[in-house]
């Protein structure tokens, strides 16, 4: 009886399905649940529907041949500045009140130059020039689509915390040479503007409570007055926005930690934590994960104990751990970055590509969504020629939510198209530059008058 | 026993001490093909003999390399290795020296041995590298107003030695020029206060650049001028160290390593080599357009900017930088490869492996990660290739060397193995051992 009823949903559901596209002979790396040598995916709805070496193809549906090549989920960038018309609101030393998804720009070519590379969710953080910096957005790369459309539905909003060099240069740096005398100048500094935010929190949290409670109870009161800066924070402590702090040295990690501790939130992700090798056992403890570089190193005091050894042993010691680009480049090839885990630190093949799919998914919290190929998840895939681990593999195709938004073979056939089209442009702007240097009152005058 | 053993030794130098032999590998010697259960034997620091049927000579040092991969260690011609430590840090960078022109300037004697940078690089087979007296980016490393145009000459340098005299691999490399580029606007990092970038429009850029190329044409002439006084000893001759360093390249001794990044730069340095008539090499580009042609018929060598960087305009394919070691190769230019930087050498073999994904035949790729890179530096008959009479400069690996999967179990530097640990590995064993 039951199982006529699932039947009975099942065939309905096959009814009234939209597009149903399958990719076929591919070999299907799953992250969570193993690798199909050969097999098969069915998108329908711009979800994942079935995945198996067969699924039952129905009739009309689209097929993706795969031929010998690789599918992966979606590359997740953890740490990403592309697709903004600005980074740093720089001149507080806490800039809570402005976010990113105020200013996301969906023509930024950096989104494409992304989708070539296979990635299809960045976490789009603001920059990192105070201790606490604006709001974050999570992303899918839809290129073509509007700066609404970008934004990843159902996820946790983020804020965007920065510890040490980096918050301190503006206060450390002399007026004249590049500074803005804006406290802090120092690490101790830098601890202390997090205090004072979230203590100024506390009580901006306890009066909203205070109101809410005599409204309740039928008093009369006075709403206090709302507070931009403030409304974020009270979102930390109340679990409801993601902290991802950009963080590098053993010290200033461990000094966040207990910060939060204090104060009873959670650090949802340590960014860049080049030393979070030395404290993985704190940041294990207090449940924070953990976005590095793959091998960064060198290019300030604070990333001069950086190792490309980070990631593996933050592994071994529990963190969950992803890698991230902060560099528009970078986030072209982040496959190619996990297969350096495989040599620095010997990470299985599943790990090094979890940590930029699943483990990522996990630390932005939209892993039901997306990060492994299993039914229900978003059609979210790429699809390489090679294996992804490989440093000779490209990316062949990428699809967002089920639909095709990158292919190689049409970029590069497309290419004279738009040169041809670049040129008659270009030979337009130039007859009308010449039609205006024209001798004036002529026949081919424009009657522009100097201005 | 072996400490006796290796003192006896170490009194009879000429003799066993100094020979190594690598059996069971398969050798890719880049100069011609692989060849499988093959010995090298190393006599004192140069490769003596290498096949498949080589006798290891007695007493010799024998490392087994069953299963394992022996390749030329690789050469990155553009770094700032020993010359820079932490890139942010002023005091710890010794690139991009004040003036216009300062062609006796020498990046050799300021590079030092002890710099954590070199044991991190070579661990990824990485042997020599080309240390440069200035790399990219606008202005002066530091405080530099306006960018220099010659700025030094790059060291050539083994990446093992105690001193830097140890590790020279050639002492007179080339004199570095940075080609002048029509600059509208200082670079986006810079303080908006700052007066050193003004911003200025197209016709005044372009006024600037013509202004610095007059410039450079002029000293050449003063160089030239300066060398036929010298010839000719006339009364008065003072020695002036700018004018004396130019020479080699006048003579035609050293090249001109010419750091040009977009066509037009790399179709006026052509056009500038021709009028002074001296050799040059090409470096960083990243756009070469019509000029490919003119670099084959004027046999100018190339070393190429890094393949894993952004397109250089907002419209180019997105795989622009991916493709250009390909597109190199097919208009018959010679080219190796350059990080430029320190950061980034030890992804150099990653940089070639996406240039092969992207079009480039793997041994075209080899043969500029070695062989063209010693050509291009005048030190062909020394390094590059595993080949009788060389340095045995050599990597011993596990796999591939351009997949980021693959190991270097052994790395030779002038026939002495060197120490594959670094502070990477040390930091790495400490902390994974941490209670």
């Amino acid at each position: 009886m039951r199982s006529t009823i699932l039947l009975l949903i099942a065939a309905m559901a096959a009814f009234a399905a939209g597009p149903v596209t399958v990719i076929q002979n591919a070999q299907i790396l799953t992250i969570t649940k193993g690798t199909i040598k050969n097999g098969q995916i069915l998108i329908r709805d711009g979800k994942i529907a079935e995945v198996g070496e067969k699924v039952n193809i129905p009739a009309g549906a689209k097929i993706i041949d795969a031929g010998g090549q690789f599918v992966m989920p979606g590359i997740i960038d953890c740490h990403s500045h592309i697709a903004t018309e600005a980074v740093n609101e720089g001149t507080l030393s806490v800039s809570s009140m402005v976010g990113i998804e105020d200013v996301v720009n969906p023509e930024d070519i950096a989104i494409y130059r992304a989708l070539a590379g296979g990635v299809t969710t960045a976490n789009v953080l603001h920059g990192s020039a105070n201790a606490i910096g604006g709001k974050c957005a999570v992303i899918k790369t839809r290129w073509g689509k509007d700066a609404q459309s970008m934004i990843f539905e159902g996820s946790t909003p983020g804020i965007k915390f920065a510890l040490g060099e980096n918050p301190k240069r503006a206060g450390a740096t002399p007026v004249g040479q590049g500074g803005r005398g804006r406290y802090p100048a120092t690490r101790m500094g830098v601890e202390d503007v997090i205090r004072e935010a979230f203590t100024e929190a506390k009580t901006y949290q306890a009066s909203w409570k205070e109101y809410n409670e005599k409204v309740q109870r039928g008093e009369k009161a006075l709403a206090p007055r709302r507070d931009l800066k403030l409304e974020p924070l009270v979102e930390v402590l109340e679990g409801k926005r993601f902290v991802h702090a950009h963080c590098y040295r053993a010290d200033e990690i461990l000094m966040l930690l207990r910060v939060a501790d204090d104060f009873g939130f959670k650090i949802r992700t340590l960014q860049h934590v080049l030393e979070g090798y030395k404290v993985a056992k704190e940041i294990k403890e207090h449940g924070a994960g953990a976005s590095t570089f793959s091998d960064w190193w060198g290019y300030k005091v604070e990333a001069y104990d950086a190792i490309p050894y980070n990631a593996a042993i933050m592994t071994r010691k529990g963190v969950t751990v992803s890698l991230n680009s902060d560099d528009a480049e970078l986030m072209r090839h982040l496959n190619q970055e996990a297969a350096k885990t495989l040599k620095y630190g010997g990470l299985t093949e599943d790990e090094a590509l979890a940590m930029i799919t699943i483990n990522p998914a996990k630390q932005l919290a939209i892993d039901k969504y997306v990060g492994s190929i299993e039914v229900g998840k978003s059609a979210d895939l790429v699809i390489f020629d090679k294996h992804p681990l490989s440093n000779y593999a490209k990316v062949q195709k990428v699809l967002i939510d089920g639909d095709t938004y990158f292919e190689r073979d049409k970029d590069q056939s497309e290419r004279t198209v738009k040169a041809a089209e670049k040129k008659t442009l270009l030979d337009k702007e130039k007859e009308q530059q010449q039609r205006q240097n024209a001798p004036r009152g002529g026949q081919g005058a424009t009657g522009r008058r100097p201005s | 026993m072996r400490f006796i053993t290796t003192c006896l030794l170490s009194a009879l130098p000429l003799l066993a001490a100094d020979t190594i032999a690598i059996r069971n590998a398969t050798v890719h010697p880049v100069s011609g093909p692989e060849i499988a259960n093959a010995t090298i034997v190393i006599v004192e620091g140069k490769i003596s003999a290498v096949g498949a049927k080589v006798a290891i000579p007695k007493g010799a040092k024998v490392s087994d390399a069953k299963g394992m991969h022996v390749y030329p260690g690789m050469i990155d011609s553009a770094t700032e290795v020993g010359l820079s430590e932490i890139s942010s840090v002023r005091e710890t960078n010794d690139t991009g020296e004040l003036g216009d022109f300062n062609p006796q300037l020498k990046a050799l004697s300021a590079v030092n041995p002890a710099s954590e940078h070199i044991p991190v690089i070579r661990a990824n087979g990485i042997t020599t590298v080309v240390s440069l007296p200035f790399i990219g980016g606008g202005g002066g490393r530091m405080g530099g107003a306006v960018q220099s145009l010659i700025t030094g000459q790059p060291a050539m340098i083994h990446l093992d030695g105690w001193t830097w005299e140890d590790m020279a691999v050639k002492r007179a490399t080339a004199v570095e020029l940075v080609f002048p580029a029509i600059t509208s606007g200082r670079p986006r990092f810079m303080d908006n206060e700052n007066p050193s970038f003004p911003r200025v429009n197209f016709t005044e850029a372009k006024r600037n650049y013509e202004k610095r190329l007059k410039e450079l044409d002029k000293f050449f002439e003063d160089a030239r001028r300066y060398q036929q006084a010298k010839d000719s000893k006339e009364p008065g001759f003072k020695t002036d160290l700018k004018f004396e360093a130019m020479i080699p390249v006048l003579e035609g001794k050293v090249p001109l390593l010419v750091t040009a990044m977009r066509e037009r730069s790399i179709k006026d340095a052509i056009a500038f080599s021709d009028r002074q008539k001296v050799k040059i090499v090409i470096a960083g580009g990243r756009e070469f357009g019509s000029t490919l042609a003119d670099l084959k018929a004027k046999n100018i060598p190339v070393i190429a900017g890094p393949t894993l960087a952004l397109p250089l305009n907002e419209d180019d394919p997105y795989d622009q930088a991916f493709t250009l070691p390909a597109e190199l190769y097919k208009a018959g230019v010679k080219f190796a490869f350059g990080t430029f930087g320190n950061q980034f050498s030890r992804n150099l073999p990653y940089q070639a492996a996406n240039a092969v994904a992207f079009g480039l035949p793997a041994e075209e790729a080899w043969k500029a990660l070695t062989i063209n890179a010693a050509e291009i530096w005048g030190v062909g008959d020394q390094v590059g290739t595993i080949e009788k009479g060389k340095w045995a400069d050599l990597m011993v690996t596990d796999g591939d060397p351009l997949e980021a999967r693959t190991n270097v179990k052994m790395l030779f530097i002038k026939g002495h193995e060197v120490d594959l640990s670094n502070k990477h590995t040390r930091l790495y064993e400490k902390y994974l051992n941490r209670p």
